[in-house]
């Protein structure tokens, strides 16, 4: 255990939204709760990966009684967030089962926790993820990793970085940082991922390294919108326009091209670039959705234009709703 | 904390044309081949081929299987149960890519 350090207080309790006298029926609930609302596989909520991980460890202390009375034992007076030096002496009369080994990946912990249950038998490929049993193939590790949408037509290169813990020198885990350029193949979609063999954590004994998978999320794009492989643009075109037809230029990822929009066309019309969307090995399409945009009526001269487009006109939108 | 060199690397993308064996599944998912062999009972993921030495899975199974196996070891529910889940996922996760194209237009 690492006690020479400072580090965080965490107040469990606070995190599963209890009180302190829960029940440790009510202690399952709230995690099941949380644990749903959080889980990074169901929540795309930005922080949601952190929250359930502060949530996991939370249970991971109060569901065991043993570790909970320990817990308890450090008192209510500390505050989430006050610098915590845990007592010499804290843990005396308490026996840990398994040397307060966890079910859950013990180095998703915080230091906190580390101090106050150790990281329970820590050793490469062993103890950490979600299988306990020993193995020598190294674990495959899981990243986002988000990229813009052009970056899907021309391919890209991005820089990540990763931290893991490492066995350093005097047999203590240490983090390292590492940073990789990855090539982002031209053609990725939303929520795809891209396999890295051989980057994942080391083997035991001679065994392979694991993989480190990438899942591709694309930032938001000011005027393009995705769904799976189709790409989407919302047109803005005049009423002149959309009636009389016209071409106009359109931007697309892959750079403006000239576009034929129909007499008569209306709000919602929707113009098809087949291929055009993102390049997968089957390319998608890209749709420009157009939207008819009036000018304002500012000036005498503006208003007298619009008289004269209604005069000309025996139109009423609203005829299909009784008015 | 110690910093590594970068190095440009590249990878396979799991798409639909990626294809897996059975054993390549397992492996990436880090799952025992009954567990996978449940899935494809349960119908969450199809294998292409006939007999099991002889399946291929889609590159995209890759996570949808890791999904089921995080749903199913962190939320404690069943099998059926987590392959609901992630069918209501996948369903929301194409509605909210359809309301941002719809709240774009407005």
């Amino acid at each position: 255990m690492v006690f020479n350090k400072t580090m965080e207080y965490k107040d469990y309790y606070k995190i599963l939204g209890l009180e302190r006298d829960a029940s440790q029926d009510e202690i399952k609930r709230a995690y099941r709760k949380l644990a749903r609302k959080y889980h990074p596989d169901v929540s795309a909520e930005t922080g949601a990966e952190d929250r359930f991980k502060e949530v996991s460890e939370a249970y991971e202390v109060l569901k065991d009684p043993e570790k909970r009375a320990a817990y308890d034992q450090l008192g209510s007076g500390w505050q989430s967030g006050q610098e915590f030096r845990p007592p010499p002496d804290w843990d005396q009369g308490f026996e840990f089962h398994g040397g307060g080994f966890t079910e859950a990946d013990p180095e998703a912990f915080s230091d906190f926790f580390e101090s106050l249950f150790g990281r329970g038998g820590f050793s490469p490929g062993f103890g950490g993820g979600f299988r306990r049993e020993f193995r020598a193939r190294g674990e495959n590790t899981y990243a986002r990793i988000a990229i813009d949408l052009e970056d899907s037509y021309r391919g890209a290169t991005r820089q990540i970085t990763l931290k893991h813990s490492e066995l350093g020198p005097d047999g203590r885990p240490q983090l390292r940082e590492r940073t990789l350029n990855v090539k982002i193949p031209k053609g990725v979609t939303e929520g795809q991922q891209i396999r890295l063999a051989g980057q994942g954590e080391p083997g035991f004994g001679g065994g392979d390294t694991g993989d480190l998978y990438l899942e591709i999320h694309f930032n938001p794009h000011s005027f393009y919108s995705v769904e799976g492989k189709t790409v989407y643009l919302d047109l803005p075109v005049t009423p002149w326009e959309a009636a009389l037809g016209a071409k106009v230029r359109v931007p697309t990822p892959e750079g403006a091209v000239n576009l034929t929009v129909p007499a008569n066309s209306a709000t919602g019309g929707k113009l098809r670039l087949r291929g055009r969307g993102i390049p997968a090995a089957e390319p998608g399409d890209f749709y420009v959705v157009l939207k008819v945009v009036p000018p304002p009526a500012d000036t005498e001269s503006e208003r007298e234009a619009y008289r004269r487009f209604g005069d000309a006109f025996d139109f009423n939108p609203r005829s299909g709703m009784g008015g | 904390m110690k910093t590594q060199l970068a190095e440009e690397i590249s990878g396979a993308l799991l798409d639909e044309c990626y294809e897996l064996t059975l054993s390549e599944l397992c492996r990436a998912c880090e799952l025992p081949a009954e567990e996978v062999l449940a899935l494809v009972e349960e119908g969450v993921i199809e294998p292409l081929g006939q007999g099991r030495t002889q399946w291929r899975f889609s590159g995209i199974c890759v996570r949808r299987v890791r999904r089921v196996r995080n749903l199913k070891r962190d939320l404690g529910v069943n099998l059926p149960g987590a392959a609901l889940a992630i069918e209501l996922l996948e369903e929301i996760e194409h509605l909210q890519a359809q309301l941002r194209r719809f709240e774009e237009q407005l």
